[in-house]
């Protein structure tokens, strides 16, 4: 425990070095990424200590602070949260080194240092509080820190309402958790957080008061508003430890509340799984729209914490059904899932940064054959895509079979009871089969091809610093799909401690282990006899002679004949005309022999722009209305105010 | 285990192409043709993969990855499947979520290989094959729900084994269903009529043949062997559906499923003889239809 205390330190401090006057930049830098790399040392040394002592570590700083004593708590919970914060954060320092460069000179970096590092402090700070006064401090440092991150072009006018909006948002999460925990204050000692499974079911005010305030940072379909835009305008490294761990905060923040509860009803569960489908479909459909390469991925994170929260809302019905197999494993999926796309995701935002980097650009139709320009970035990106398309042999699939599975425990159950569970499968079927034809598409269209602008025609690989952050995120990948069993125990662990039953839940799940063991060995097979027989036919095919690519007997393609982002996801985008609204513009061919003419369509945010700005606009009206009524400046009309307040408030106590 | 895994490896590698020569030769009698040699087929991917290629400027590694990943994925898939009453090679709680996930991965690497060339006929292929191949995915689920419900069980050893038999007289419509929907998934994904023409001349109405376009010699003789390979495993388990009797004799059993993929492939030549290929914003509409055919199949089974 007291080494991810340091760790947290260590993170609080790697910005603040920085600003000693008269520090030259590449030292402030260089001291920047020895303390993240000590962090995330001591942080990493203390999980591993941790993985071998399986309870609880606590520890209690004896401060006199008025409400309630400082402590911290490390669980298996805290620890899976923590484990992609030690990785992330120092990888993101390192490719900081590197982004530096060509068309993304970072505004401040001084500045976006200090808040980078205290973000990641709150983080862990937030991951291991166990008192919820001290919990609401660590939040807000974690979200105030973060709309500097997020706003850190703020000379950018899309940086600049991006963080705005981020900003609304936060503070409505805030606003709603201390209104919940205020709620919660009588059952608890002095704010300290309860023993897992100690308070009877909270008060449904006080769940969804709990779920808005959580599922707004976890950016839930109709919460997800601020994401796309801050995880855009956000430096790369940025958008990386914003969708890979901190939404993730928003998913702790509800497995750690619902661990209170010793019984919770069966409709906390249900009302999770709605989320979570409703956000995984909507948010691979609002991606597949899309063509900014970062917006892309933003929406991708609102999919992925769909996934989650189906595997929280199944381990929720475990839990009121009482059947272990479907806690487990439905809790077990989820938190995987959370490491998982930590990792995965952080990868994909730094190569796309490394994308942005040399090009200039965001958006992907500008791209296209940059594979043969940038083959490192391409290959890790290409590591990425499939395993955040939870394909094997990469890790998505590991965190996506165990919900699955988990979700077939309710198989021999009524429709009265859990059967609707089942509609999992489908569900997550139709969000894998589209987030697969996303990411051909984000990959074929920027990586593949030939180049359709001179910027990705001259791009440059990206500098060894950046590589070097990207590589172990792939290597992580990898490992968790090649040798899911490894995780399982700490799964199971996390699981105790969720429950707070110990002794009454097999230890570790026996069917889940052996069908781990089959996906281990199925893809090694498929790793190797993919790889010998690649080589073997790019052996046989060193000395084939090289043509153009077959125009289907035209010879003058260009590369602006390229099928485009846009075109690629036409059909499907289609489908989901009723939530998209896609503005589409141009391509109208009237003549015989039409003029040259221009296509463009966008898909705006429909929750933002038709739902949350507007309702903002009314808000705002009405409170316009209601200061010049108040406010008319007539004295008489103040002191009657003041009369009328007193009789109401007198009234009130009698 | 390794006897059996060795029977279905070389099953799948050896027999598969036998399927297409069937419905080649189905095609041809109902043309008034005497058709080609069952052999063909064989023939035709051993000359392939003598042969040397010409690739384009364009390419990459990943243009090869592909059709390799087309030839891997149905070898491991096969695996998974029960021949018949004769059990799987490998066989754990949830191997068909495996099973599916392998087949996208597949499809991922042939998609990506399209695109790889640079060409909008390709990219066009890519995104259709990827489009209506998510409109699948639910199809499959459904009717692998129905059949672990009935069953019991979540591997296709007890999905698809000695049981399915007295499945049918209680639950046959939903496992009607189920084979009907099977059926248009498994014409969509094989790239048949009436989803799709391999034998168009015009490649802007193709899905599958349009994105191997580019691919030559070695490369397209593992993309035929591939698809021959992919219609044998997704076809091995409606005919188990089908045909769910067991002798008891593992002899007799591979001869009844032998027999019974003989009938499916010539089913799949009498479909193609008869019916025209469906526009292609029909398919849309038909995979829906085929959600809700197997969905309906599920609600059956919930009573």
């Amino acid at each position: 425990m007291y080494w991810i205390l340091s760790a947290l330190l260590a993170f609080a401090v790697s910005g603040i070095l920085g600003f000693t006057p008269g520090l030259r930049q590449r030292l402030g830098t260089a001291l920047h990424l020895l303390c993240h790399v000590a962090a995330a040392a001591f942080g990493l040394y203390g999980l591993y200590r941790f993985a071998f002592s399986p309870l609880p570590d606590l520890i209690l700083f004896n401060l006199p602070l008025p409400l309630g004593e400082l402590t911290f708590r490390l669980d298996a919970i805290s620890a899976i949260f923590l484990a992609p914060v030690f990785l992330v954060a120092p990888l993101g320092a390192l490719y900081g080194l590197g982004y530096n460069q060509q068309h993304t000179t970072l505004h401040r970096p001084r500045k976006f240092r200090f808040w980078y590092g205290l973000m990641c402090a709150g983080t862990v700070g937030v991951l291991t509080a166990d008192n919820a006064i001290l919990f609401l401090l660590l939040w807000e440092i974690m979200a105030v820190s973060g709309y500097f991150v997020v706003a850190a072009e703020d000379h950018t006018p899309e940086a600049k309402s991006a963080g705005f909006v981020y900003f609304t948002a936060t503070r409505i999460g805030t606003l709603a958790l201390i209104a919940a925990f205020a709620l919660l204050y009588p059952l608890l000692d002095l704010f300290r957080f309860p023993a897992a499974g100690a308070l009877p079911a909270h008060p449904p005010l006080v769940f969804f008061l709990f779920l808005l305030g959580f599922g707004l940072k976890a950016g839930f379909m109709p919460l997800h508003v601020w994401l796309p835009g801050a995880h855009s305008a956000a430096p790369s490294h940025g958008s990386a430890f914003l969708s890979g761990i901190i939404i993730k905060l928003g998913i702790y923040g509800i497995v750690r509340v619902t661990s209170f509860c010793a019984a919770p009803p069966l409709y906390w569960g249900w009302t999770l799984l709605g989320l979570g489908a409703i956000s995984g479909i909507l948010g691979v459909a609002f991606a597949l729209a899309q063509h900014d390469i970062k917006r892309l991925l933003a929406y991708h994170s609102v999919e992925n914490i769909g996934i989650i929260a189906m595997g929280l809302g199944l381990a929720l019905l475990g839990r009121s059904t009482d059947n272990p197999a479907l806690i487990a494993l439905g809790l077990g999926g989820a938190l995987l899932h959370v490491v998982n796309h930590g990792l995965f995701k952080s990868l994909l935002f730094f190569s796309a940064g490394a994308v942005i980097r040399t090009t200039g650009t965001r958006d992907i139709d500008a791209f296209g054959g940059l594979l043969k320009r940038l083959p490192w970035t391409a290959a890790l990106f290409l590591v990425g895509a499939v395993a955040i398309s939870a394909l094997p042999p990469f890790n998505g699939f590991v965190s996506e079979w165990l919900i699955f599975i988990g979700a077939l425990q309710t198989l021999q159950s009524s429709l009265s009871d859990t059967a609707a569970a089942l509609m999992v499968l489908p569900v997550l079927g139709l969000i894998g089969g589209l987030a697969l034809a996303c990411f051909v598409k984000i990959f074929g269209i920027t990586f593949l091809g030939t180049p359709r602008t001179p910027a990705a025609q001259d791009a440059t690989e990206a500098t060894w610093g950046m590589r070097a952050a990207m590589l172990p995120l792939a290597l992580a990948c990898l490992v968790i799909g090649v040798l899911p069993t490894l995780t399982l125990p700490t799964l199971q662990m996390a699981a105790h401690h969720w429950t707070g039953i110990i002794s009454t839940y097999p230890t570790p799940l026996p069917t889940a282990i052996a069908g781990l063991g089959w996906v281990s060995r199925i893809a090694l097979v498929l790793i190797a006899a993919t790889l010998l027989l690649t080589l073997g036919l790019r052996f046989k095919a060193r000395r084939a002679p090289k043509t153009d690519t077959w125009g289907c007997g035209y010879n003058q393609p260009t590369a602006r004949m390229q099928y485009t982002a846009s075109s690629f996801a036409d059909g499907l985008i289609g489908w989901f005309r009723f939530s998209l609204q896609t503005k589409k513009s141009g391509a109208q061919l009237s003549e015989l022999f039409p003029k040259p003419g221009q296509f463009y369509s966008h898909t705006p945010d429909g929750v933002l722009e038709r739902l949350v700005l507007p309702l903002f606009q009314h808000i705002e009206n009405t409170f316009v209305w209601l200061r010049r009524r108040v406010q008319n400046g007539i004295i008489s009309f103040y002191l009657l105010s003041v009369t009328l307040t007193l009789v109401a408030l007198l009234i009130y106590i009698f | 285990m390794l006897i059996n895994a060795l029977i279905h490896t070389l099953v799948v590698l050896l027999l598969s192409p036998l399927l297409i020569g069937i419905i080649i030769r189905v095609k041809s009698r109902f043309a008034g043709r005497r058709g080609a040699p069952l052999v063909q087929p064989w023939r035709d991917i051993w000359r392939l993969l003598r042969k040397d290629l010409v690739i384009s400027h364009t390419t990459s590694w990943v243009f090869f990855v592909g059709p390799v990943l087309g030839v891997v994925v149905p070898v491991l898939a096969f695996l998974f499947v029960p021949l018949g009453a004769f059990p799987a090679a490998i066989s754990f709680e949830g191997d068909f979520i495996l099973w599916l996930y392998l087949f996208a991965l597949a499809r991922f690497a042939t998609a990506a290989a399209a695109l790889d060339t640079g060409s909008s006929f390709e990219g066009m292929g890519a995104a259709r094959e990827v489009t209506y191949a998510s409109l699948a995915e639910p199809v499959l689920f459904f009717c692998l729900l129905v059949i672990a419900r009935l069953s019991g069980s979540l591997s296709f050893n007890g999905m698809f084994g000695a049981d399915i038999a007295a499945m049918w007289p209680t639950a046959g419509v939903s496992l009607l269903l189920v084979a009907l929907c099977w059926m248009l998934v498994l014409l969509l994904e094989n790239a048949r009529i009436p989803f799709d023409d391999p034998t168009t001349h015009l490649e802007l109405t193709m899905i599958h043949e349009v994105m191997v376009l580019d691919h030559s010699g070695p490369l397209l003789g593992l993309v035929h062997w591939g698809a021959a390979m992919k219609l044998m495993v997704s076809g091995a388990l409606l005919v188990r559906v089908i045909l769910p009797f067991s002798t008891g004799h593992p002899g007799f059993d591979i001869a009844l499923f032998a027999l019974g993929m003989i009938l499916l492939a010539a089913l799949i030549g009498v479909v193609e003889s008869v019916m025209a290929r469906f526009k292609l914003p029909r398919i849309p509409q038909i995979m829906v239809g085929a959600i809700l055919f197997a969905f309906f199949a599920w609600i059956l089974v919930l009573r």
